[in-house]
């Protein structure tokens, strides 16, 4: 019945609308208006052009001012600093031409309007005029690149022998992190050798592989280089990070690296933004099916001690998993029960049972 | 030169008779309408086609702003029209909102700017305007329209498929679109999309061959390539990029279809999904976006540079002024077109790519920009101290000139890899290219229908009606693009299903709605034009022979131009396309079939000389022309 209604309704206002464009034309064929060059519509128009400039403009001030706040992301790291910096030296180098360009594209309109008794100027060209504004945004976007270009290097460049190594893994619709463990060294990976636990494709005939742990919470030390060792398991991600500036596919059978160095905590986070629920997340930004939207995972910035500690705690993935010593080599048995800590476990039990 | 010239002309002599001819036994329907080989009637089917692409594209994109503006909203009413993909709590399905997306920028990029802008403008105007009877191969055009019309079906089909159309994002980024198991789009929807753009490629290729030939083979005499309207230059330019790139696709194309169907590994390695490892190793998922970039960004230049040449074209006209820097305009055209295929991989800075090649392209990228700038301080210093008429093609050219800029701006920023780490993938770049892509050229579009749709049709459009409809969707496109800009700022990422599970991204509710509503009006706002083309096109006043004093070649043709154009002779061509408001001439136009010997009141003094050298001209044309009536 509504459905009807509005049906009705619709065409109502359709059938309403066009008698009126039916009686407006038929005046101004009766004017004689449709045969001018320029009708009295020439002159609403240079008006709505002025209009329009001076209403956007208010708008534009308006939102970008106020809503400051909202529409900005605190930064979070060092090389996240340097790029807001160019960042906003684009935004005001380029707000500058935006805003004379856009002035004088409706001034112009607005102001040299149709005029009967007025000529236009025969103007075709000056070389002049031409070199000069081709030379000018030459050199300022060759300076912008400049600066670009030193930030760009340093971002990519080579990660500090001490940064923490970090093995991310994205898969189907969850980040997933590695630790090295105590040894500092990440072991080896097959994606053959992936199964429902074994999610990384960890290589247990690599030594370096026993003492390698999976937080449930991923962890970093502020005021440390991180870097970020990216895998994907079965399509494109990419690692997201808004606060730290931080953005890296993740490629299945091409690992590719992040570094950085983090230099607010969570909790000093939650205080800056006035948030006590404040999280840092990371987020995919490769569209990669249907949880793409959802595919995050927290990730708490510690102070360092507190992320020694928290490391120090954490149970290698061996220890919690001991079936998956039977790919251990028979040689290296020993090397992995003690480095897993499963032996501590056994003594433990052990106590416990006596 | 001149002995090819004469050549032309001389078989064109011959044509004009068989056409005369024709006419007299007029076709039937089917050859008139359909299997037509008049290049006019080819760009009306462009034309027809690329406008009921345009509205399925836009509903498709309504359907997915409604879920983000309203991501509570109940869409069982919305089940009638898209069935099992409104889930029984009434929300839209997350994979269907992805497929929405993918066919929403490859209906968009392929089917209207890139088949419905050239498609309709270089097959109506190259002909025209430079002084020919048709294309140098007609029948390869008309083969090149039933391609498109035939990828068009195929890729409509897909949209009905059980399993969904394409959903993977409209680069295709394999393994995603190489796995059905990944997602279901990448079932038999991929397959579709696949087979359809391999058709629009074929289509692509055959029409830009034609236009190149016959913009180089076909011109009349005086048209040399220093007095071409910029439109010409414009779709010439384009056609050339094309025919370089298209290829390109179509090399990445045929290796995902092997990678999908035939289990060879060229995108795919070390890939586990679904708790199985697959074979495949070796492959590079990164080799896909090389290849499809290569295409991608020449692509939107495809997309951009016909509607700058149409913009060029009518913003000398209605400000009654030359252009200014002809050749400026020529140089960056030039520039532009060599510069698309130099710096694809800007949008491949975060993926994996070797930071040396992207601080190479990054300086390549930024070159590119200076070209663009060129070409808006030339708009603007074509409109200064003009006499400006505002037809609604002339609105629409300026708004181009403000949209290219607000979008070119933000190129810049995306275009340094360093602030592009963090703008990657966000609504930022989502702003940046429907403004400088989707609305720079949809404007383009609408200028060049408004402006030649007297020449097309006979009649004239409402002007009212154009007024009121450029102002909404002016309005309409800052209104749902600029903010698009804050969200992306502030870090949300594109192709999300939905904000409202992100704390920290969720301080947009508003916004997005706000986006949404201004979304629909605007969509709907074009109901305005399409009442307007179609009442126009029967109902229109009759239009007169030359409705914008313009002076290019097309205004010398009877109001409805027969098969082969002109009824008598080709004009021949003595002066560039933009004496506009010259000194001392009687009106404030000089077409350009006027020879300097009658116009010897506004003739600069290097122009009186040329007088000579036309007489001679026109004498051999006489001769060599024997049936010059
Ligand atoms: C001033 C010149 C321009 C520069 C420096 C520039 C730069 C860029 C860059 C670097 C990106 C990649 C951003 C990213 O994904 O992170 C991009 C995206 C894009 N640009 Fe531009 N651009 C310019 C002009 C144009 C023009 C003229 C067009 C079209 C006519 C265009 C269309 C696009 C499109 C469609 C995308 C997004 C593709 C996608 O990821 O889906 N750009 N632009
Ligand atoms: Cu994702
Ligand atoms: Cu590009």
């Amino acid at each position: 019945m509504t459905g009807l209604i509005v049906g009705i309704g619709v065409i109502l206002v359709v059938v309403i609308l066009f008698t009126i464009f039916r009686i407006l034309r038929l005046i101004n064929i009766a004017r004689g208006s449709d045969k001018k060059q320029a009708s009295s519509g020439n002159k609403a128009n240079a008006y709505l052009m002025l209009g329009f400039l001076i209403v956007s403009a208010i708008l534009l001030t308006w939102y970008s001012v106020d809503e400051f706040e909202t529409y900005t992301v605190p930064v979070a790291s060092i090389h996240g600093v340097e790029v807001d910096r160019i960042f906003w030296i684009t935004m005001i180098v380029t707000g500058v031409v935006f805003v004379v360009t856009q002035i004088l594209l409706f001034y112009f309109s607005y102001h040299y309007r149709y005029r009967e008794d007025r000529k236009a100027l025969y103007y075709p060209d000056n070389s002049r005029l031409e070199v000069v504004w081709t030379i000018i945004p030459a050199i300022v976007l060759s300076l912008l690149v400049f600066s670009g270009w030193k930030v760009w290097t340093d971002i990519t460049a080579a990660a500090p022998e001490d940064a923490e190594e970090i093995e991310i893994l994205g898969y189907q619709f969850a980040w997933t992190a590695r630790y090295p463990g105590k040894d500092d060294q990440l072991g080896n990976f097959d994606y053959r050798l992936i199964d429902a636990e074994n999610q990384w494709g960890m290589d247990f005939t690599d030594r370096s592989s026993f003492d390698d742990f999976s937080p449930l919470e991923i962890h970093i030390p502020k005021g440390k280089p991180v870097l970020f060792k990216i895998r994907a398991r079965d399509v494109l991600h990419s690692v997201y990070i808004p606060e730290f500036r931080l953005k890296q596919d993740a490629v299945p059978g091409m690992p590719t690296r992040f570094w950085f160095v983090a230099t607010k905590s969570t909790a000093e986070m939650r205080e800056e933004t006035g948030d006590p629920d404040f999280n840092y997340h990371i987020y995919c930004t490769e569209v990669c099916g249907r949880g793409h939207f959802s595919m995050r995972v927290r990730l708490v910035v510690d102070e360092l001690e507190d992320y020694m500690a928290w490391k120090a705690e954490q149970q290698p993935w061996l220890q919690a998993n001991p079936d998956y010593l039977a790919k251990v080599p028979h040689d290296l048995k020993e090397v992995a029960v003690i480095s897993a800590g499963l032996d501590q476990l056994e003594n433990n039990q052990a106590e416990k049972e006596n | 030169m001149a002995t090819t010239q004469d050549q032309t002309y001389h078989e064109e002599g011959t044509l004009t008779h068989d056409m005369h001819e024709e006419e007299h036994h007029h076709g039937n329907f089917i050859t008139t309408y359909i299997f037509s080989t008049d290049h006019k009637m080819i760009s009306k089917q462009y034309l027809l086609t690329g406008i009921i692409w345009a509205f399925i594209g836009g509903l498709l994109s309504i359907l997915f702003r409604l879920q983000l503006g309203f991501p509570e909203m109940d869409m069982t009413f919305l089940k009638p029209l898209l069935g099992k993909w409104i889930t029984d709590t009434g929300t839209l399905d997350p994979n269907f909102y992805l497929a929405l997306v993918t066919m929403h920028g490859t209906i968009m990029v392929f089917f209207v700017l890139t088949a419905g802008l050239s498609g309709t403008f270089s097959n109506f105007l190259i002909p025209l305007q430079i002084g020919a009877r048709d294309m140098a191969s007609p029948f390869l055009n008309m083969l090149s329209y039933w391609f498109f019309f035939l990828a068009s079906v195929i890729m409509f089909a897909s949209l009905f498929l059980e399993s969904g159309p394409a959903a993977g994002g409209w680069v295709i980024y394999p393994p995603l679109s190489a796995l059905p198991q990944a997602i279901p789009g990448s079932e038999s929807g991929m397959t579709f999309w696949l087979v359809s753009m391999a058709l629009f490629i074929a289509s692509q290729l055959m029409a830009g061959i034609n236009y190149i030939t016959t913009v180089i083979n076909m011109r009349t005499l005086g048209m040399s390539f220093s007095r071409l309207p910029l439109t010409i230059w414009a779709l010439f330019l384009t056609a050339v990029i094309g025919l370089l790139s298209f290829p390109v696709l179509f090399a990445a194309a045929l290796l995902l279809i092997f990678d999908r169907s035939f289990g060879t590994s060229f995108y795919l390695s070390e890939i586990y999904i679904n708790g199985e490892a697959l074979p495949n190793i070796g492959g590079s998922p990164i080799l896909f976006q090389h290849l499809f970039w290569f295409l991608g960004h020449p692509e939107v230049y495809i997309v951009l540079l016909p509607a700058l040449g149409i913009t060029s074209e009518i913003i000398a006209t209605n400000s009654r002024k030359p252009i200014f820097g002809y050749r400026a305009m020529v140089g960056s055209l030039l520039g532009i077109t060599i510069l698309s295929f130099v710096v694809w991989a800007h949008h491949m800075f975060v993926s994996g790519l070797n930071p040396f090649l992207g601080s190479i392209f990054m300086f390549l990228t930024l070159i590119i920009a200076v070209p663009s700038a060129v070409k808006v301080f030339n708009y603007l210093t074509t409109l200064w101290k003009g006499n400006i008429v505002f037809t609604p093609a002339m609105l629409f050219s300026i708004g181009l000139v403000s949209v290219f800029i607000s979008g070119g701006i933000t190129g810049i920023f995306l275009g340094n890899s360093a602030i592009d780490i963090q703008l990657h993938d966000t609504y930022f770049v989502v702003a940046h290219f429907h403004l400088v892509m989707g609305s720079a050229s949809f404007f383009g579009l609408m200028a060049g229908v408004y402006h030649w749709f007297p020449k097309m049709f006979g009649r004239m459009m409402d002007k009212q009606l154009g007024y009121i409809h450029f102002w909404a969707t002016f309005i309409g496109v800052y209104a749902v693009f600029f903010p698009m800009h804050y969200i992306g700022i502030d870090g949300f990422p594109r192709r999300y299903y939905s904000f409202s599970t992100f704390d920290s991204f969720n301080t947009f509710a508003d916004l997005n709605m706000y986006i949404s509503i201004a979304a629909i009006i605007t969509f709907t706002a074009q109901a305005i034009f399409a009442f307007n083309f179609f009442y126009s096109m029967f109902r229109g006043r009759l239009a007169p022979a030359n409705p914008w004093k313009s002076n290019t070649l097309e205004w010398t043709t009877p109001r409805h131009p027969g098969h082969g154009n002109w009824p008598g002779e080709i004009p021949s061509v003595y002066r560039w396309p933009y004496d506009y408001s010259k000194p001392h001439a009687k009106d404030d136009f000089i077409p350009q079939h006027i020879p300097f010997s009658e116009t010897p009141e506004s003739n600069l003094p290097h122009e009186n000389n040329l007088i000579g050298i036309e007489q001679e001209g026109e004498e051999t044309s006489k001769v060599d022309e024997p049936n010059a009536k």
